[in-house]
């Protein structure tokens, strides 16, 4: 990793000119923050970085980024940024989305852009909500939201986003959340690190619409019982280490290890397993903490790289044809 | 037996849509085409990829119209018809000319074939043609399998080869060389020496058939008249993706086309993925929107971005064509038009998306829409719609359709050098660069990721005049909304002067085309000049911005008639851009225009006058 002191600007270089324009208290501008003190010490130079977004909130995050970037349409941008990285492959590319752009109007193409596994970073700023329109419940709402659109509860079984990016071979999934800036900088600095698309969902909190939808992760009375920080070769513990998980066969038990458990007997956490890492993202209700950090990574070459070994390959085989030949094709006659 | 000299020939193949048409079709084109003759083709896909055998919707077809003369259109009514079985002869023999010639394979017309082609069972349609015809009932089946007799081949794989013992002896009828198939068939079975055997011996059988019966007349087509030069046959959607090749080598871009299959489009995906080795980068999308919307990222990222699809694909693209449109940014969008309305016919032609081209978007959107008029010009156009896209930084629809994707001409193919250049507005340092900042034709410059100090932000959001920075400033969208129209009416500055095609200058009538009614039309109106009726003829390539000079020409005649294949959609551009009186002859059968229909309303209007 780049020590910070070779970063290639400052943070102050990686903002724009532009007026900060969420709503005061959002958890959109914890993670801005954090991206533009992460980014000038990634090694990337400030040309070659890209944000590429959808509708909603959090996609008017380029416009705030001192790079290149566009704010597209929603649900779009990872056919965007992929179409970008096929042609220009050196780029540094960032899709921002969240859970209405990401996993509703644009589920498909974040699914593909998943399997496909271009070289790039997805942040889904998961808020629970739709901001910009103003409080409808959202893929990732829990069932029996009541909102404006959904004014007797919500009748939708909500979305589990890692469990979806596993489910699309996604080789890097990882959760953070806004209201822990140290976390959230490792994990953005972890994922870049990583060839391949990788996904990363950000608790983010709206206090407009959907106030203390992670309370319970952030707050530091509540957060001990409610999270499991994972960390690669360690056990998983929580609750300041007096609770840890085990695993069963593959059923995953919260134990007490002042009840006679140790940290031998609990679940060692390893990225590269993908059972495993599908257990985890499991961990989706109240009986289990939250997991987060890197739950999966594999290695896998990726989409663009493939695509310039298949030209290079052609180009090798048959030679590149000279645009006469091209057009000549190969039955031609002459008339004179 | 004599051999009579023709000026001009209409074959039709016909048969199941397992027999081999198209690739006999192909054949007999190849073959034609080396021996001189212009040409013009045009394949008829059943609709369903495997309807039931020997039924009429399972018949596939193919035409070819090739003489010594100037060929525009793949014929109307055939000179002849190869009918491999009752279900094809059904469907075609009404169109045939009266006292055509008919082959048939008489095997294909037993009680199965006849039931399965809705005939009574007891009818006897070979007998019942009437006189007038030349008929050549050929039992193809069983001469072709007493040809192909020792082979270790099962007989339903030496059936396969029926196509060929036809071929061949309407290669006999038409004085043909055998050569060309030949080479073809030794190339393409290489590695299955008997079917490579078993065709060969097809195609000489059918010939030599034709050889041995008595009383038979053979027919000659001398060359053409060509210009002097080197040509290749090609279809349209073939055309297309050479166009696009051209142009990014033209700009020095990479070429990238996103795309999603849908027919009759796919066959431009399939023919640039061919062409790897030239750098062309090919995307099959997971859907319409992310075809058009990778094409935003790669042009974006400083291709040349493209995206093909057909109807049912713009309309979901559109909102994507929306996006390009505002960002300003460089891409084209071929749409090969088919039937619609929704899924409406897939494998017939139209000309209805022109409407849906020029206006389906939300908001102040206009965008550049050029034609193809033949599979030849889908060369052209797609060259001038690239050059459009990137000199212009404007997205550019490239209107082709079913019938030119599919047919093919001889193509007088140019010399990569006598391509011009294409020279896209791109910026490689600017210390003070403003992204929406225009030149003196409204054009913004292109600032590619990866430049340094360029860095800059757009998005689909209302700009701010010059620093494209967020803008919801009432005066401002106003200007911005009429500078980006200015700049697309610009682009008519560069259009070559537009020209009659032929007839007066002034006159009772002059018929104006767009896309592929261009050589119906111009054998309708040859026709009418020569009864001497006076009308002219026009064809437009550019339908926007039209051309400039179009409403001085409009002007000098006291009608306009406008064939188009949809119920009247560029009759409405024109008379509301130019109150001129303009009918509009409309055809909506998944069918190009034949001349005769063209000139029959020619007639009408001129004798009415
Ligand atoms: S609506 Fe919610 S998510 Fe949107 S800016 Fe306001 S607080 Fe943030």
């Amino acid at each position: 990793m780049t020590e910070p002191n070779s970063a290639l600007f400052t943070a102050k270089e990686a903002a724009s000119d532009q007026e900060v324009r969420w709503c005061p208290g959002c958890g959109d501008y914890s993670i801005l923050k954090q991206m533009q003190s992460v980014i000038p010490g990634l090694g990337i130079k400030r040309e070659d970085i890209v944000f590429i977004s959808g509708i909603g909130c959090s996609s008017r995050f380029p416009y705030y980024m001192n790079t290149y970037g566009m704010h597209s349409i929603h649900g779009r941008a990872p056919a965007v940024a992929s179409g970008l990285k096929m042609v220009n492959p050196n780029l540094s590319v960032w899709v921002i989305t969240g859970d209405g752009d990401g996993l509703s109007i644009g589920g498909n193409h974040l699914i593909h852009l998943l399997r496909r596994n271009v070289n790039l970073n997805v942040l889904l700023f998961n808020n629970e909500i739709y901001g910009l329109t103003k409080g409808q419940y959202s893929p990732t709402s829990e069932m029996g939201k009541r909102t404006k659109s959904s004014p007797m509860g919500s009748l939708d079984h909500p979305f589990n986003p890692l469990a979806l990016a596993l489910g699309a071979d996604a080789t890097f999934v990882a959760r953070t959340i806004d209201r822990d800036p140290v976390h959230l900088r490792g994990v953005l600095e972890t994922s870049n690190l990583h060839k391949g698309t990788s996904f990363i969902e950000i608790y983010q909190n709206c206090n407009v619409f959907n106030d203390g939808a992670f309370l319970s992760y952030s707050d530091k009375k509540q957060k001990g019982q409610h999270i499991i920080l994972l960390e690669e070769g360690k056990p998983l513990l929580f609750d300041e280490g007096n609770k840890g998980i085990r695993l069963n066969g593959l059923k995953p038990e919260i134990v007490n290890l002042e009840e006679g458990f140790s940290a031998n007997d609990l679940w060692i956490h390893d990225s590269r397993d993908a059972t495993k890492a599908y257990i985890l993202s499991r961990f989706f209700d109240d009986n289990f903490p939250r997991p987060f950090g890197v739950f999966y990574q594999e290695d896998r070459p990726c989409y663009e790289e493939q695509l310039i070994a298949q030209i290079n390959h052609a180009k090798e085989i048959q030679g590149e044809t000279d645009l006469d030949d091209l057009l000549r094709g190969k039955r031609s006659w002459t008339v004179d | 037996m004599n051999t009579q000299s023709l000026s001009k020939v209409t074959i039709h193949f016909a048969g199941d849509s397992g027999d081999g048409i198209q690739l006999a079709g192909s054949q007999f084109t190849n073959t034609t085409a080396l021996a001189g003759n212009d040409l013009s083709t045009f394949p008829d896909f059943p609709a369903e990829i495997r309807a039931p055998i020997g039924t009429v919707a399972g018949v596939s077809g193919f035409q070819i119209n090739f003489g010594s003369e100037k060929i525009h259109t793949p014929g109307g009514r055939p000179d002849v018809l190869v009918a491999m079985n009752a279900a094809a002869f059904k469907k075609n023999f009404p169109n045939l000319k009266s006292g055509g010639i008919i082959v048939l394979d008489s095997a294909g017309f037993d009680k199965k074939n006849l039931r399965l082609a809705a005939y009574d069972e007891s009818s006897t349609p070979i007998e019942d043609i009437p006189k007038e015809y030349q008929v050549y009932a050929v039992d193809i089946t069983k001469l072709n399998r007493e040809a192909l007799k020792d082979l270790s081949l099962g007989s339903r794989d030496k059936d396969r080869s029926r196509n060929m013992f036809a071929l061949g002896f309407i290669y006999f009828l038409y004085s043909r060389s055998l050569q060309t198939t030949l080479s073809f068939l030794e190339a393409k079975f290489k590695s299955k020496p008997e079917v490579l055997e078993a065709n060969l011996r097809a195609l000489n059988a059918g010939y030599n058939y034709g050889d041995t019966i008595e009383a038979i007349s053979r027919f000659k087509v001398a060359p053409a008249q060509m210009e002097k030069g080197e040509y290749r046959n090609i279809t349209g959607n073939q055309a297309t993706a050479l166009g696009l090749i051209a142009a990014a080598a033209k700009s020095g871009l990479e070429l990238f086309y996103g795309s999603y299959p849908i027919t009759p489009a796919s066959d431009i995906l399939h023919e640039l993925a061919a062409h790897k080795n030239r750098g062309v980068k090919t995307f099959q999308a997971e859907d319409e929107i992310a075809a058009v919307t990778s094409a935003i990222g790669a042009s974006f990222g400083g291709a040349l971005a493209v995206t093909g699809t057909s109807g049912p694909g713009m309309a979901l693209k559109t909102e994507g064509i929306g996006l390009a449109f505002m960002l300003e940014i460089p891409m084209v969008i071929v749409n090969v038009q088919r039937g619609g309305p929704s899924t409406g016919l897939p494998t017939k032609t139209e000309q209805s998306d022109l409407l849906q081209a020029l206006y389906g978007r939300n908001g102040e959107a206009p965008i550049p829409v050029i034609a193809a008029n033949s599979p030849a010009d889908c060369f052209s156009s797609a060259f001038e719609a690239a050059r459009i896209a990137l000199e212009h930084m404007t997205p550019v629809i490239l209107l082709t359709d079913g019938y030119i994707a599919n047919s093919s001409e001889p193509w007088k193919f140019p010399q990569a050098s006598s391509l011009a250049s294409i020279n896209p507005p791109i910026v490689k340092n600017d210390a003070h660069y403003l992204p929406y900042k225009r030149d003196e034709r409204e054009v913004r410059s292109w600032a590619i990721p990866g430049t340094p100090g360029l860095e800059h932000r757009l998005g689909g959001l209302e700009k701010e005049l010059e620093t494209g920075n967020v803008s919801y400033e009432a005066d401002n969208h106003q200007a911005m909304v009429k500078v980006r129209d200015r700049k697309v009416r610009l682009i008519a500055k560069d259009y070559p002067v537009q020209k009659l095609i032929q007839g007066p200058s002034s006159g009772p009538l002059l018929v104006l085309g767009w896309g592929n009614t261009l050589g119906a039309i111009q054998v309708a109106v040859e026709h009418a000049l020569e009864q001497g009726l006076a009308v002219a003829q026009l064809h437009l390539k550019y339908i926007n911005p039209l051309p400039e000079d179009l409403g001085a020409i409009l002007s000098a005649y006291e009608k306009i008639l406008i064939p188009e294949l949809n119920y009247g959609q560029l009759v409405r551009i024109i008379r509301d851009q130019y109150l001129v009186e303009a009918e509009v002859l409309d055809k909506i059968k998944g069918q190009p225009f034949l001349a005769e229909e063209i000139l029959e309303k020619i007639k009408s209007l001129v004798e009415n006058d």
